[in-house]
């Protein structure tokens, strides 16, 4: 292109600051319902108690880094079933792609931390300096009075504030909240705590406080991932042009030609957190919040004209609109075979982990036979294997288990350091022992290449038992 | 977009793919901001830390970092951690060590760390030993010189046969080669064999039996049952430290051949030593 080369272009330029002004109506009710639920969720919950037994912690939410156990509520989750954790990736994932084929952005625009934090942010801002003409006025005045200073100063130590309440709650997810509270108010938690806490702090004071549309725009990888995720039914904020277009003010006698429903009055415009032009179409920035409806719907209701103007709709409503023919129903977008394909299967990984979690065996034990020599002999002949046991106990309490070996040849059993095959582990650990498996001399087993062998586990209090099935190895092997 | 940015003339790089254009955005200030930083940032790290390579070694930096030096303070550390428990391995008496559910899994743990570095080579990574070497069996319950926690301790302290520590245990069997007739070795060797109940030519054992108890009856006993003071081993069992076939046995009687174990006593500290016996006195054969 050879269009104006003469002046070069600018490499770098500054952000263009915005001040989305207040706006009220459903989406903005919504809005604030979910960010009340959501980050009252996320403040509250290590706070919640949840009485485990003696000797494991009583937080309901608690990742137990240190010891390697994930507690939620009635579960506990052991590393070795970190599969729970893979299957809610799953279903964090296939959730996303539901809700992105049938609703567009809408996790950007109500649920994403992001847009979460930015929107209690510029609430804050509100309430400090005023709505966005205050705002404005305050930005281009460019005398630093009193005022000036004194408003920034207490917005930026509010919004310092919160961050410090951000950063906090994190870390008490991994550790007992009341007693992490106290250390770190008397200055005794380790470092560790303290770092995470500032830099969570900090990222929350700059993201939410002034990096906010940028970081949806420039950071975040999901405005690109989007493009491939919707269709032309899936619904988004869209401007109905056909009904709007020509904008203009409606005043009389200064037109000849009539004009569409748009007065072009901005307010779209100014309540955008964003910065965007809805009218201008979909586009990258736009994270869907749907307050841009809400300004719009307000100014027609005035106006007394249909609301919608700015609404849900789907790429699809485009034409047939045009056309004139009346709008699709809302459920017609979102029931559709590929939104039920993927409810099917969400559901279905979720009925999955639900029924492996309630099939998990009370006992669990893993049985390794030693391979390294796979038998000894014994002084007077007989052959010997070893078994390597890992015996989980997954109650609070400590738990005798009696260990027994099963075949069809004759084996003698016994547990190195136990008697009796009775062993007993404390609560919440996982114990090692050593099963020795004894054929006599010149039995059949001992002579064999191998024999089968089951190894029993049983909880003498409660009666569970399990077993697994391995092999003896004789001489012939 | 395109259009758009049409509109507002923005330039473009000139590249063109299928009629798309690339357009020549400015980029944003706190971007190049970030990378004026990341500079800055880059050269006070190669000051501070090791960075620059040099002909021998790399430019130290002003902090003074070596991961080697942090390998040694975190080795320290550990070192540190376990002193009281290696201090309470060293006092409590051996025999009392299995008594204690703590010190034993410390110690046997321990033990089986330090065995696979300084044992192993020998017996094996399993302690299994190696036959045709002569490296005995550690989890079989036949021992020769013991298999008690003490004994086991005095072995691994002291070694057996070396020249290194007086206190080492020693023995030798002599090699009858030049002082039996291969005739006469063949009777002895299935008189050995009859012991432990292995095919042997019942001709010859009468024969062997006389030679046995002139010759060998000293060390291995009358029966042939061994004699652990003298490291002898018993050879009425189903355990041979070099094979118990008619020739391994033959091939012992003429050369008599000896394992020879080093003394670990001047190369590890106390604590390992006591906490490889209390391994493997737990392999499966501790007595």
């Amino acid at each position: 292109m050879s269009q104006e080369q003469n002046t070069p272009p600018n490499l770098y330029s500054a952000r263009e600051p915005i001040f989305p002004r207040r706006v009220s109506g459903a989406f903005r009710n919504l809005k604030w319902v979910i960010m009340a639920v959501t980050l009252g969720i996320y403040y509250l919950t290590p706070w919640i108690r949840w009485d485990r037994g003696p000797q494991l912690p009583d937080q309901a939410v608690l990742l137990d880094l240190a010891n390697r156990r994930f507690f939620f509520f009635w579960i506990e989750i052991w590393p070795h079933e970190f599969y729970f954790v893979a299957g809610l990736l799953i279903m964090a994932g296939l959730g996303l792609f539901l809700f992105t084929s049938a609703l567009g952005r809408v996790w950007c625009g109500y649920a994403c931390p992001q847009t979460v934090w930015t929107d209690l942010f510029i609430l804050v801002e509100r309430w400090i300096e005023g709505d966005r003409n205050a705002r404005l006025r305050l930005h281009r005045q460019k005398k630093l009075d009193l005022r000036k200073v004194r408003l920034r100063i207490t917005k930026w130590v509010v919004w310092f504030l919160i961050g410090l309440a951000t950063g906090g709650a994190w870390i008490f997810y991994f550790t007992d909240a009341p007693t992490l509270f106290n250390d770190l108010i008397n200055f005794q938690a380790s470092p560790i705590a303290y770092t995470t806490m500032f830099v969570l702090t900090m990222t929350t004071f700059i993201f939410g406080g002034f990096m906010r549309e940028q970081i949806c725009i420039y950071a975040c990888p999901w405005p690109r991932i989007q493009a491939a995720m919707m269709d032309e039914d899936t619904l988004t904020v869209a401007y109905r042009h056909w009904r709007g277009e020509p904008r203009g003010k409606h005043r009389k006698a200064e037109h000849q030609e009539p004009l569409g429903d748009c007065i072009d009055c901005m307010a779209c415009v100014n309540v955008c957190p964003m910065g965007i032009d809805i009218r201008d179409g979909q586009q990258l920035e736009c994270i869907t919040c749907a307050l841009c409806i809400d300004a719009c719907d307000d100014v027609m209701e005035k106006l007394g004209k249909p609301r919608g103007l700015i609404d849900y709709m789907a790429l699809s409503d485009e034409p047939a609109e045009v056309q004139g023919k009346p709008p699709r129903p809302i459920w017609q977008h979102i029931f559709r075979l590929r939104t039920m394909l993927y409810t099917v299967l969400w559901a279905g990984v979720g009925i999955a982990l639900v029924v492996a979690l309630f099939v998990r065996p009370a006992i669990d034990f893993t049985a390794a036979p030693v391979r390294n020599p796979t038998f000894v002999v014994l002084s007077d002949g007989s052959v010997r294997n070893t078994y390597e046991l890992r015996v989980r106990n997954k109650n609070g309490s400590d738990t005798d288990f009696m260990i027994s070996t099963t075949s069809s040849a004759h084996l003698i059993s016994t547990i190195e350091g136990f008697e009796e095959g009775l062993v007993t582990v404390p609560a919440d650990t996982t114990q090692q022992v050593k099963l020795y498996v004894v054929a006599p001399s010149a039995s059949e087993a001992s002579q064999a290449e191998r024999t089968d062998l089951r190894i029993w586990i049983e909880d003498v209090k409660s009666g569970d038992s399990a077993f697994k099935d391995t092999v003896f190895n004789g001489r012939a092997n | 977009m395109a259009k758009k940015d049409q509109e507002k003339n923005v330039p473009t790089t000139g590249h063109q793919w299928d009629g798309i254009e690339e357009l020549d955005n400015p980029m944003p200030r706190w971007w190049l901001w970030t990378f004026y930083a990341c500079i800055v940032w880059g050269i006070g790290y190669t000051i501070a830390y090791p960075a620059w390579p040099l002909i021998k070694e790399a430019t130290p930096g002003l902090l003074g970092y070596s991961t080697r030096a942090n390998v040694a303070a975190e080795l320290e550390q550990a070192e540190a951690a376990n002193a009281a428990i290696n201090a309470k391995l060293v006092e409590t008496e051996l025999t009392q060590i299995a008594q204690d559910p703590e010190l034993l899994t410390y110690a046997t743990r321990k033990g089986d760390a330090v065995f696979k570095t300084w044992c192993a080579q020998c017996h094996g990574s399993g302690a299994a030993g190696v036959k045709a070497n002569g490296y005995p069996n550690l989890l079989d319950d036949d021992w020769l010189w013991g298999g008690d926690i003490e004994n086991i301790h005095l072995t691994i302290s002291h070694g057996i046969r070396n020249e290194e520590d007086p206190d080492a245990r020693f023995s030798a069997m002599s090699a009858f080669v030049d002082i039996f007739t291969q005739d006469e070795v063949a009777q002895v060797a299935n008189y050995v064999q009859s012991l432990s109940g292995a095919p042997n030519d019942p001709t010859l054992v009468d024969a062997g039996g006389l030679l046995f108890a002139d010759n060998c009856a000293s060390c291995h006993g009358e029966t042939g049952m061994g004699d652990r003071e003298q490291g002898a081993p018993n050879l009425t069992d189903a355990i041979w430290l070099y094979g118990g076939t008619y020739d391994d046995i033959a091939y012992q009687i003429n050369y008599a051949r000896n394992g020879v174990m080093p003394a670990w006593q001047n190369r590890l500290d106390e604590a390992s030593i006591r906490a490889v016996a209390a391994y493997v006195h737990s392999l499966g054969g501790g007595e």
